[in-house]
């Protein structure tokens, strides 16, 4: 009697509220209701939480863009699109939706490739290879901030480990001045990057990897098709949901990155490692001028929105269905 | 034959396990060093083995601060973020009601877009809710931003479990919360430990939100405390060398004793996003 829930709750998306007509009906009707508020009742806290921290901030954001503001008191300054315009004539900004770029190339053309190489080697039978899964994965468990200033002083000029080792295998000519050097900064912050994130990509391949049945490639074994064969024929097209799944996540993390950069150059020498964040950052809160530095947060908001829509409707529509309703393995 | 074959790819993963270790171990040698002889004699071992800089950290009080406020924030985000995606998830898995898929989308959205993005207005709202400076500020937006994740792994879980057990829970007279509670939450332990250990590893490490909110050094986390104590100490490299080891400690433990969970989570967490 106190099944104020549906038992299967497999079948379909939404229950119409029935019409409160007839007289049998009421009881039934009045059940579904006391079910509709049970269940929502459950979500009530996440909702508060989410609403209140995430989507109303976003919102207050897109207000603050269109205001010449402080931060203190609230907004009152219209300036129209003033903010945006400005935005898009700042050549620091504009450089930083360049590097963000150049880091999304490298990190597709590289460090991912890379981080897939690593993941096929480590899939095979091997000596160690639990050794190096673990040591591979290990800094993503280490903070950006600890990252960073760890690398900003073996990448230190001269006296850091980095010159040091080139130094002591006659290559001083590659050694020099790294993150404060203008041309190398990137490159360097690349670096650091690959080695604190492709284990991360590498677990995901793994996973995937490892959900692939091994009659599939021991069958293309028997046809005769070499090991490229098999790697570009047969795993590849299966590793594809999670290809597709870590280049989003690689991408959103070029759009977002900040840590690293705070802690190694704060965006120097300068601007030349500047990210959007460290912008929004640099106005919002040393600068105080929030009106602008909100129309930097809309703009990466805006650039998250248009590339999830687009990746989602182009890319990963065929995998949506079975990424958000099933659960393949138990996870642990 | 076999080993002659993997001989190269052998020889690829011991330089790539070298570049990974290097750095770790780099710091950890010269963390046993002065500056002066880090200067000299950057990778071998120390000419004498100097634990002053080590035992002097752990000496002060202000690391062990460091230490219980990340604790003590992680913990927190971490109990709140659970419980309250449980409960969230719990609804998504089993009620069929009106406005349901609507809601799952809100909240996988929030997977789209990233901390930095809504950092500024944030703090404006944490500035007016007087929650600078307070544990609670970097809490509840850890937790809310937390939720989109945990929520979708949790759902995943709870709808696997046999809707047999429902009814019979039912027939026994049990309320829909009595079912969530007793049977559901054991049932889902696995799952739990999962999206824990998730949320743990995220608030350690955060940085951008408590150096938002913590002007004052009072509620300072670990990822704070090693970026200030870098700029106080620049000119004594062994020192700073020696902090981040300590800094280091604690997560790559916990990675050691939950590797399980956190590989399996973030595979399960990125199939399904």
């Amino acid at each position: 009697m106190t099944s104020t829930f549906l038992p299967d709750q497999r079948k379909g998306p939404d229950v119409a509220l029935p019409p409160p007509a007839a007289a049998s009906a009421r009881g039934r009707a009045r059940r579904r209701l006391l079910n509709w508020l049970t269940a929502v009742g459950f979500q009530v806290p996440a909702l508060v939480l989410f609403i209140g921290l995430v989507l109303l901030p976003m919102l207050f954001a897109l207000y603050a863009a269109f205001f010449r503001w402080g931060g203190f008191g609230m907004p009152s300054d219209y300036i129209g699109a003033d903010n945006f315009t400005h935005l898009f004539d700042d050549p620091v900004f504009l450089g930083d939706l360049w590097r963000c770029l150049l880091l999304v190339v490298l990190s597709l053309a590289l460090q991912l490739p890379f981080a897939l190489a690593m993941a096929v080697a480590l899939n095979q039978k091997l000596r160690g290879r639990a050794v190096y899964r673990m040591l591979f994965f290990a800094p993503y468990v280490l903070s950006e901030a600890i990252t960073g200033v760890l690398f900003s002083m073996i990448f230190a000029p001269d006296d850091g480990l980095a010159d040091h080792v080139l130094g002591a295998i006659g290559l001083d000519t590659l050694g020099g001045e790294w993150f404060a050097d203008p041309s190398w900064v990137m490159a360097s912050l690349f670096l650091v990057m690959t080695w604190k994130y492709f284990g991360f990509h590498m677990m995901l391949y793994l996973a995937g990897l490892q959900s692939i049945p091994a009659e599939l490639t021991e069958a293309a074994l028997i046809d005769g098709a070499n090991p490229w064969q098999r790697f570009r024929n047969v795993i590849l097209p299966l590793l594809a949901p999670t290809l597709r799944i870590s280049v989003f996540l690689s991408v959103i993390g070029a759009i977002q990155l900040f840590d690293l950069v705070w802690v190694i150059t704060q965006g120097g020498p300068d601007h030349h490692s500047e990210t959007m964040a460290v912008t929004m950052f640099q106005y919002g809160f040393k600068r105080y001028q929030v009106g602008y530095a909100s129309a930097i947060s809309v703009v990466m908001f805006g650039i998250c929105l248009v590339f999830a829509l687009a990746y989602q409707r182009f890319v990963l529509r065929r995998d949506l269905e079975g990424a958000t309703t099933t659960m393949r393995g138990d996870g642990t | 034959m076999k080993t002659v074959r993997n001989l190269p790819l052998h020889a690829v993963l011991v330089v790539v396990g070298a570049v990974m270790v290097v750095p770790l171990l780099y710091a950890v040698l010269s963390g046993f060093k002065s500056t002066d002889e880090l200067s000299r004699n950057a990778f071998g071992f120390p000419e004498r083995w100097l634990t002053g800089n080590y035992t002097d950290i752990l000496g002060s009080g202000a690391f062990w601060r460091l230490l219980g406020n990340s604790t003590l924030i992680a913990v927190a985000t971490t109990v709140l973020v659970v419980a309250v995606s449980a409960l969230a998830s719990f609804s998504f898995a089993r009620f069929a009601f009106r406005g349901r898929e609507v809601l799952f989308t809100l909240f996988t959205m929030g997977l789209m877009f990233p901390f930095a993005v809504a950092a500024l207005p944030l703090f404006l709202l944490l500035r007016s809710l007087g929650l600078l400076d307070n544990p609670l500020g970097v809490i509840l937006p850890q937790a809310a931003f937390g939720l989109p994740m945990t929520i979708i792994i949790l759902r995943a879980f709870f709808r696997q479990i046999p809707g047999e057990l429902e009814e019979a829970a039912t027939l026994d007279g049990c309320s829909a919360f009595g079912f969530f509670w007793r049977v559901l939450l054991p049932m889902a332990r696995p799952a739990l430990g999962t999206v824990s250990v998730l949320a743990v590893v995220t608030s350690w490490n955060n940085f951008m939100l408590p150096l938002l909110v913590f002007t004052d050094s009072k509620w300072w986390t670990l990822p704070l405390g090693v970026a200030q104590f870098q700029g106080e100490y620049s000119a004594q490299y062994a020192r700073v060398f020696a902090y981040l080891v300590l800094a280091m400690v604690p997560a790559l433990a916990f990675y050691s004793v939950a590797e399980r969970q956190l590989v399996g989570g973030l595979a399960a967490g990125a199939t399904k996003g």
